[in-house]
């Protein structure tokens, strides 16, 4: 696809030949919103299949930033600039720093590349093309998510303003026409994710948390990398333990 | 279907004359349901086949970030034709509460991958069968 659309992208020109009537106009004719679209679209796309192609985790994670990444964008492209900016901030700033360090604490060498069977592979891949494939004709199904009424959307100034205060129980943005009725904001959900995260915080700083051990060789000050390898195994059989070491 | 699909290709200006209605054809929802499938279809296979752990964790990122482009999609009111009501400011919230309940199972899940690896000392999901009966 990006082989495709590079010609497109760096000599408009060539463009007009399909009987399209702007092509003496080499960069006035194109569609920006179009052209960013297919950039961003394309990275995200490649970016997500490479990260189900890779082995390594290393580089999964690595796809897997520029995937979220490419999507902000997209976001940004949609009018959505405050969740592309959360997107950028939480996904890629924060969840994805949580997942490298977890590659990191488990990155052991036998783990890095843990490759699984073929028969998986084949069978996955199936499932997989038979799951696009539904997609992809609901996704055309309708004529009117096919073409929209204008060339590219209207730039308004960007405001979280309507999103902030919704997430307070008043909305002040217009409503869609047509619509009747009163529309609540999102106060009681806010407050439900609010407590959702500080017990899931809690939870995973209790699953997290490095184990005390209470025997005496943990106490010890010299228990460095070398006595924990000579240790013998700990009270669940467990040969070698990285919460060990503290 | 086939016929469907290529059709709608051919409608959204990815068909023969790729070139000519790549760069003159507006972006509809279509085109973002296009990227939320793929995103979908990839984290899907990413959960399904990895056998780490974390890969498993990055394919459910996948899965959800697919689902959020199209609510984004769903949102806007320019990408779409024929005077059909947007979902608006209904779908960025969802977006929205979509990451963050992203970002908590992140932590939780990586907690009890931490947890499993402190264990067990591996990170293979294949070797997590302790419960089974």
């Amino acid at each position: 696809m990006i082989a495709v659309m590079a010609p497109g992208v760096l000599a408009p020109g060539v463009v007009g030949q399909g009987g399209m009537p702007w092509g003496l106009l080499p960069l006035a004719a194109v569609n920006w919103h179009a052209a960013f679209f297919m950039l961003f679209a394309a990275l995200a796309c490649a970016c997500a299949v490479a990260v189900v192609l890779a082995d390594n985790v290393v580089r999964m994670a690595f796809y897997l930033v520029l995937s979220l990444g490419a999507t902000a964008g997209l976001f940004f492209l949609a009018g959505a600039e405050f969740i592309g900016a959360m997107q950028l901030m939480i996904y890629v700033g924060g969840t994805l720093v949580l997942l490298v360090f977890g590659v990191m604490l488990t990155a052991q060498a036998p783990f890095v590349a843990i490759k699984p069977s073929s028969g998986d592979k084949v069978l996955a891949g199936m499932v997989g093309a038979a799951l696009l494939a539904v997609l992809l004709q609901a996704a055309f199904r309708v004529e009117a998510w096919r073409r929209p009424s204008v060339a590219a959307p209207v730039a308004a100034a960007p405001s979280a303003t309507p999103l902030g205060m919704a997430l307070l129980g008043i909305r002040v943005d217009e409503p869609p026409s047509g619509a009747v009725g009163t529309r609540g904001g999102y106060l009681l959900p806010f407050e439900i994710v609010s407590v959702h995260l500080l017990v899931v915080l809690v939870g995973a700083a209790y699953l997290a948390r490095a184990k005390r051990r209470r025997t005496p060789r943990s106490i010890d000050a010299a228990a460095s990398a070398v006595s924990v390898q000579e240790r013998p195994a700990g009270p669940a059989g467990v040969p070698l333990a990285s919460g060990g070491r503290r | 279907m086939n016929q469907a699909i290529f059709a709608g290709f051919v409608t959204a200006g990815w068909g023969p004359t790729f070139a000519a209605g790549f760069l003159s054809a507006p972006v509809g929802v279509a085109h973002y349901l296009v990227v939320g499938a793929v995103l979908f279809t990839a984290g899907v296979v990413c959960m399904v086949v990895k056998r780490n752990a974390l890969g498993v964790l990055m394919g459910i990122e996948l899965v959800l970030n697919g689902a959020n482009v199209n609510f984004v999609a769903f949102a806007s009111p320019d990408l779409r034709g024929g005077g059909t009501p947007a979902l608006g400011l209904d779908g960025q919230a969802i977006a929205l509460f979509v990451i963050l309940l992203a970002a908590a199972e992140a932590a939780v899940a990586l907690a009890i991958t931490l947890n499993f690896y402190n264990n067990h000392a591996t990170v293979d999901v294949d070797r997590a069968d302790e419960l089974k009966g």
